[in-house]
């Protein structure tokens, strides 16, 4: 037998090359020798993770991660034809990728893998709206909802989420990078189970009934400091704060005048990303989430041969904007004091 | 002015008792509440004493003589109230939470068997083969089924089911209860779950120690009519829900698949999240010859009525493929035929004809006053098609453009409506996304799978929009696949 690092490279390539076929080949071979679960979680899992690496890295681009992605999820299709077939004898479980979710392989790969473990699985996929998802639990009344998100900016609207499907009286596990390192969203956000990862999340299905939710309440119950409003007020006028920041910036940096369309672009949309994820450190009261995304964009600016340091003077005029928010300024200038130092 | 014989003909049970904790004295509510004058070991002021199955506030007031009057306010009824009004309070709180009649029936008997009965069976009007049945044992898990019952065998249960006559709860014999209901028990009432318009069923509550008191069945009746509009409220709702999902099924767009010498990827989402369908469309047809036929288009307006329009454009395409495939002689036609339906919208279209040509496609594809479908070539360059045309069903003459594209291994073509081009956001918040940055962000596309296109156009431009409002927004990328490797 190969072993599981060859396969992952094997994969990589074919998907790297867009070359569905041999992509197919790759798994369906690995899935004969190891099982199904294993190829979909230990090849193709590794493999969606090494695209959001390579990413960072700024060795491909979102285009390539698409098409990348792609072919995996085609892989995917591959093994789920040739799934072999039980009947359900577990519960019924309706996996969904938080509205506004891009990356829906996570979402596909934990239905599979419930499947494969003999529960009845409702994939809804990525891009469904809240409306839509409710409607579908009263219809089908699921066991378990399992939601999906891995960008963090989401985690207002999976908080919602959440919150609307637990009204509905169904338990919700939540999953992905978006909930943190050890799911320490989750917990604030009152899911009724986080999982690691797939297996984990199929594991835990299978020994435990998850406990029913809490009768309904209001997100804001979860999180008792948005009574500052400072999350709410910044969200409202995130895309002002952006046209702020941006005209100060070109008073500020004399070489902007002579940057390109392009240029111009990606800096109003790095602006836009830093207030999003203000936005979103403040929705859940936890600096390390802001500081962690600056120190991120540095790198990834690094990699891409820009140092990080111009992105204090953004970050100063965005805490200028915020002199009345006391948790942002204590954020701003916490990751000001990290951007400083980045090298 | 409280006198000596006030005190001794109050209501409310009193009693004075010295320093060492001697009765002293009693009055007559009193004398009859403790006849052998035994007192509870400790009154405590402000706590709760339990005699002869009542409860008592314990009020002390303290005397000039250094004895105590003890005061016993009758709290029973109080206690009571207040319980069932908590325990109304969380049943209906659980109640309302879902509009699945299933779960609605399993939290009704759960809730039944913990506060009402030993054990209690929800009955709902039949349903396909016969009447779905919830049944709950105290401290036991709901169990839901589908069950073939004689509900005649139970006396009361048909009228109850029905609804109609208004029935009152029937107590039934035990005795002669069907085995299917319950066998061995003491005592068995049935109640009407009044469902308002819509039947709910029958709750029956069922006792295996001793008789319902008046009380309890006072309180069951009152449970009933919550749970009664629960679950005619999930069955309304399940009864709407699926005839809009049989409605707008014809409505939604098809999902597209590959074919042996075609990929065919589409992406949708309608303006509204509460809506699943709007006013753009697209449809694929086989032709004969592993020829393939594509419509797409957008309907001016959105919401329900342009979606509706979607669907006779697109049965109307259908039918008259049946007869003629020439472009400009579908587009007449459909022109024609919007133009003498009353309350019809006019359209944009693009309808193509895929070729399979020596390795790769031809396509043949002519617009209706749609937006220019682009070509992605395997190695980035994008160009636009030359389409013009009028818009189709407003005018009684249109002019249509035809234009063909060769498409070699590896290379797209993309169709879009305006939703996509004329998203408004972007990071600034007050800007057009626009065919101008929709060109340079396919230049990064060249080679992609179809569903990876159109899944990269929408998330640009949903991304361009963020949290604001969007048109309907439809892609449809049409690739020739990459020739496997021999």
């Amino acid at each position: 037998m190969k072993p599981v690092a060859d396969v992952v490279d094997a994969l990589w390539e074919a998907a790297l090359l867009g070359d569905e076929y041999r992509a197919t080949d790759v798994v369906l071979d690995a899935a004969d020798e190891r099982g199904h679960e294993t190829v979909l979680l230990d090849v193709v899992g590794a493999v969606q993770k090494r695209v959001g690496q390579e990413w960072a890295a700024n060795r491909i681009s979102v285009a390539q991660e698409h098409a990348i992605t792609a072919i995996n999820d085609r892989a995917v299709t591959a093994l789920s034809i040739t799934r072999p077939r039980r009947e359900p004898e577990h519960g019924r479980v309706t996996v969904a990728c938080v509205d506004g979710e891009w990356h829906a392989l996570p979402a596909r790969l934990l239905a599979e893998v419930l499947a494969l473990r003999g529960f009845a699985v409702d994939y809804l996929g990525a891009q469904v709206p809240t409306p839509h998802l409710i409607t579908y639990l009263h219809r089908t009344g699921p066991d378990v909802v399992a939601l999906s998100s891995s960008i963090a900016t989401r985690l207002p609207v999976a908080h919602s989420t959440m919150t609307a499907c637990q009204a509905t009286g169904v338990p919700v596990m939540v999953g992905g990078a978006a909930f943190g390192q050890d799911g320490v969203y989750a917990r604030r956000f009152g899911a009724n189970a986080w999982a690691a990862d797939a297996r984990s999340a199929a594991d835990m299905l299978l020994s435990q009934t998850l406990p029913a939710p809490s009768p309904p309440h209001q997100p804001v119950d979860d999180l008792p400091h948005l009574a500052d409003q400072e999350y709410t007020l910044v969200t409202r006028t995130a895309r002002d704060l952006v046209r702020s920041v941006y005209r100060g910036l070109e008073d500020r940096v004399p070489a902007m005048a002579s940057y390109t369309d392009e240029q111009r672009h990606h800096t109003a949309e790095d602006l836009a990303h830093i207030v999003d994820h203000l936005a979103t450190a403040l929705y859940v009261d936890d600096d390390s989430l802001f500081v962690d995304f600056l120190s991120w964009t540095g790198a990834v600016l690094n990699a891409r041969g820009v140092p990080a340091q111009v992105l204090d003077p953004a970050l100063e005029l965005l805490s200028d904007q915020l002199r009345d928010f006391p948790r942002a300024q204590r954020m701003l200038a916490q990751t000001r004091l990290g951007v400083q130092t980045m090298n | 002015m409280v006198t000596v014989s006030s005190w001794l003909r109050s209501p409310c049970p009193a009693l004075v008792v010295d320093a060492v904790g001697a009765v002293h004295g009693m009055n007559d509510a009193a004398r009859t509440l403790f006849p052998e004058q035994v007192l509870p070991p400790d009154l405590r002021h402000g706590e709760s004493v339990h005699v002869a199955d009542r409860s008592y506030a314990a009020h002390r007031v303290d005397n000039e003589d250094g004895s105590v009057t003890w005061w016993l306010l009758d709290e029973t009824d109080l206690l009571l109230e207040r319980d069932r009004a908590a325990l109304l309070a969380r049943m209906s709180s659980e109640l309302m939470t879902s509009l699945n009649p299933e779960r609605c029936m399993n939290v009704v008997a759960e809730l039944a068997a913990e506060h009402l009965a030993d054990e209690a069976v929800v009955i709902a009007p039949p349903s396909g083969n016969g009447h779905p049945v919830t049944r709950c044992l105290r401290g036991g898990t709901p169990t839901y089924e589908l069950q073939r019952v004689d509900v005649e065998e139970v006396v009361g249960l048909s009228e109850a089911l029905r609804g109609f006559p208004p029935v009152p709860s029937r107590w039934i014999d035990p005795a002669a209860a069907p085995g299917w209901l319950a066998q061995d028990v003491v005592s068995i009432v049935v109640t009407p779950l009044p469902g308002h318009g819509v039947p709910a069923g029958a709750l029956i509550l069922i006792r295996r120690d001793k008789q319902f008191t008046e009380a309890e069945e006072a309180f069951a009746r009152l449970f009933a009519s919550r749970a009664g509009v629960a679950i005619s409220a999930a069955s309304l709702f399940t009864q709407q829900a699926s005839i809009t999902e049989r409605l707008t099924r014809d409505l939604l767009p098809p999902v597209l698949h590959r074919y042996e010498h075609v990929e065919l990827a589409g992406r949708y989402r309608a303006s509204g999240d509460t809506e699943r369908v709007g006013g753009d469309f697209y449809d694929v047809h086989e032709l004969p010859d592993d020829q393939l036929f594509v419509l797409f288009g957008d309907v001016c307006g959105k919401g329900l009525d342009a979606a509706v329009q979607t669907g006779r454009v697109r049965t109307a395409v259908h039918a008259l493929l049946q007869v003629v495939t020439d472009h400009d002689q579908v587009l007449h036609a459909l022109n024609q035929a919007l133009l003498t339906t009353d309350e019809s919208r006019f359209i944009t279209t693009v309808v193509g004809t895929i070729s399979p040509e020596a390795g790769g496609l031809r396509v043949r594809l002519t617009s209706g006053g749609h937006l220019p479908p682009l070509v992605v070539r395997t190695n980035g360059e994008v160009e636009a098609a030359r389409n013009k045309g009028t818009l189709v069903g407003i005018l009684p003459k249109i002019l249509t453009e035809t234009d063909e594209v060769v498409l070699a291994p590896g290379d797209s073509l993309l169709l879009y409506t305006d939703g996509i081009t004329e998203a408004h956001g972007g990071p600034l918040g007050d800007e057009e996304f626009g065919e101008d940055r929709l060109h340079r962000a396919l230049t990064a596309c060249g080679g992609m799978p179809a569903e990876a296109l159109v899944e990269h156009v929408h998330m640009l431009a949903s991304q361009w929009v963020g949290g604001g409002e969007h048109d309907d927004m439809a892609v449809v990328a049409i690739t020739a696949p990459r020739r496997r490797p021999s």
